[in-house]
């Protein structure tokens, strides 16, 4: 039997074309609304709208460069030592507090009842305090009471510390940096702690007692068995921890951090170009935000995939 | 000599979960070879029992010797002991994300330090036993209950154990797939596995048991050969049970 094809006003996918449609022109007509008024506005106050300051001499000094820069280069190029200073804080942050994260998870759910309550008080105090107190706290009570270079502390003489911040296997970190690395990672990995001891949580206790029969030792079964198929369970909300480390990067300005942010404010502060600063920032982050949502969709996507 | 023919030696096994008294005082002799059926109401401690053999529970009381090895808290033989024995579980517990064959080879491989080539020609082996071959490289969840259980048991013996244990091994398979279970667990008896089962089915108690035994609140009530038991029970507490099962 074949159906008779109902009248367009009852095909329920014309409906949902035509609302989408309705979303879209509201949409534009929102922006374009908006930016005429913005338009009027800056006309009004005799501002021009631009990038070309750009080009300029940014004549400010920037604390930390990976790349060389002098005040007499252009604000392009010190927006460029900012983002690059944005990027390598939240990549080593991404990387360090997956690792913590996933150790302070597995310590939460362990026999032992000292590892067990370090990690419970860890992940209580660091979830619920604000970040931007745990980075004076780095700052202020760690970086800047620790010894100075001559007596710097020492861990297996592979990790330094001093007030001059961290030097790690030769390579050395500004105490801003490490202040804001150690901050945004153990922030994070508190949540991703609680989201990793969920993910293991939610493996059938029956997987661990298959693994046991079989001889497996619990660190093997742990390897092997659980936390792959926590997996599944963990990247999506690992995905928007990965994205608020991101953005809480830019909390860089209250320790004096020179990151995007930072950069941008200070450009802000000598052009009087807020609309266009703040349009460069949204898209900064934007493009962060994007990156980091397709990496973590393909890492889903291998993580789901596995069963079938 | 004594060692040479009892593989399982429980004495006195005493089990309490806080207040309640689950095994009480229950013990047992099995022969190397021997097939033991244990049957007995909901919560008689069945599955308690059996999963002290491999130390999945642990007991207060008395003794277990598997083997000729001690079952205390000593890591060390708890870790010889599973590997002297092979569990099967009621729900199949198979690893989801791994492949039928990485099932079966990742304990030889792990545990036993196979190379992978080795490990695959063993479990590529007992896949054919059990008559799963062609799935060797589908996933747990692409299969019928029937074929998963199968490929349970061969993952138990790829870690060529002395011991089997089952629990319940047909109580989740539809009713067309239980023949095919049994039937490999009657092959592995036949072939002089030593087993120790939980499981209701009478004909395959009658058929394959060596001895039938029942437990009830913790303890065993009767045990005696299939043939008495179903038709010759001594125990009023025996003819009770069997009067609801069969
Ligand atoms: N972890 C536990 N904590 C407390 N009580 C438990 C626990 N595990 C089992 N029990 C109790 O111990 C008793 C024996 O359980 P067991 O699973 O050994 O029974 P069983 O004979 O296998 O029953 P079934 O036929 O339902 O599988 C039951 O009353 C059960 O409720
Ligand atoms: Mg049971």
């Amino acid at each position: 039997m074949t159906h008779s094809k109902p009248p367009l006003w009852r095909d329920h996918r014309f409906w949902q074309i035509i609302v989408q449609l309705a979303a879209v022109i509201c949409a534009i007509l929102i922006v374009v609304i908006l930016g005429l008024n913005l338009n009027r506005n800056l006309q009004q106050l005799g501002i021009k709208f631009g990038f070309n300051f750009l080009q300029q001499e940014a004549s400010f000094d920037i604390g930390e460069t990976i790349l060389s820069y002098q005040p007499t280069d252009t604000y392009t190029r010190a927006l460029l030592v900012g983002l690059i200073n944005s990027l390598r804080v939240a990549i080593a942050g991404i990387f360090l507090t997956t690792i913590v994260g996933i150790t302070a998870g597995i310590a939460r759910l362990s026999d032992n009842w000292l590892v067990r309550n370090i990690s419970l008080v860890y992940v209580e105090i660091f979830r619920n305090t604000p970040l931007l107190l745990q980075l004076f706290f780095w700052y202020f009570a760690v970086f800047l009471s620790l010894p100075n270079v001559e007596h710097k502390a020492s861990v297996l003489g592979l990790i330094k510390f001093s007030q001059n911040g961290i030097e790690l296997l030769g390579l050395n970190f500004s105490p801003e940096f490490s202040t804001l690395l150690l901050g945004l990672t153990f922030y994070t990995a508190s949540f991703i702690a609680e989201i990793v001891r969920g993910g293991i949580q939610s493996v059938a206790k029956g997987q661990w007692e298959a693994g046991r029969s079989l001889g497996l030792k619990p660190s093997l079964i742990m390897r092997l068995v659980v936390l792959p198929q926590a997996l599944r369970v963990i990247v999506p909300p690992l995905t928007s921890q990965y994205l608020n480390l991101a953005k809480n990067s830019s909390l860089a300005i209250a320790i004096g951090y020179p990151d995007i942010y930072f950069v941008a404010s200070t450009t802000f502060n000598q052009t009087g170009k807020a609309v266009e600063v703040m349009l460069l920032i949204m898209l900064t982050y934007l493009t962060f935000s994007l990156i980091i949502s397709f990496l973590m969709n393909l890492l889903n996507h291998t993580v789901q995939i596995q069963e079938k | 000599m004594q060692e040479q023919t009892q593989i399982i030696v429980a004495e006195n096994v005493h089990k309490w979960y806080g207040k309640f008294h689950v095994l009480k005082g229950v013990d047992l002799i099995v022969d190397r070879g021997e097939v033991v059926v244990l049957m007995g109401p909901s919560g008689s401690g069945k599955s308690t029992f059996i999963r002290t053999f491999n130390a999945l529970e642990d007991y207060q009381e008395g003794s277990i010797r598997i083997n000729g090895i001690t079952l205390s808290n000593d890591l060390r033989n708890i870790e010889l002991i599973r590997q002297e024995v092979g569990m099967v579980f009621q729900q199949f517990n198979l690893f989801p994300h791994l492949t039928i064959l990485n099932n079966v080879t990742l304990a030889p491989i792990w545990v036993h330090k196979l190379s992978k080539i080795k490990a695959k020609e063993l479990a590529m082996q007992l896949l054919e036993r059990v008559g799963i071959l062609e799935q060797a490289n589908k996933y747990p969840g692409q299969l019928s209950g029937g074929q998963q259980q199968r490929v349970a048991i061969a993952r138990a013996l790829a870690m060529q154990p002395k011991i089997m244990l089952f629990d319940e091994p047909t109580s989740a398979l539809d009713p067309e797939m239980v023949r095919e279970v049994l039937d490999v667990m009657k092959n592995l008896a036949r072939e002089g596995m030593t087993m120790v089962i939980v499981t209701h089915e009478v004909g395959f108690a009658r058929e394959v048991a060596d001895r039938v035994i029942l437990m009830d609140s913790g303890s065993l009530v009767e045990s005696a050969t299939p043939e008495l038991f179903f038709t010759a029970p001594k125990q009023e507490r025996t003819r009770k049970f069997l009067s609801q099962i069969l």
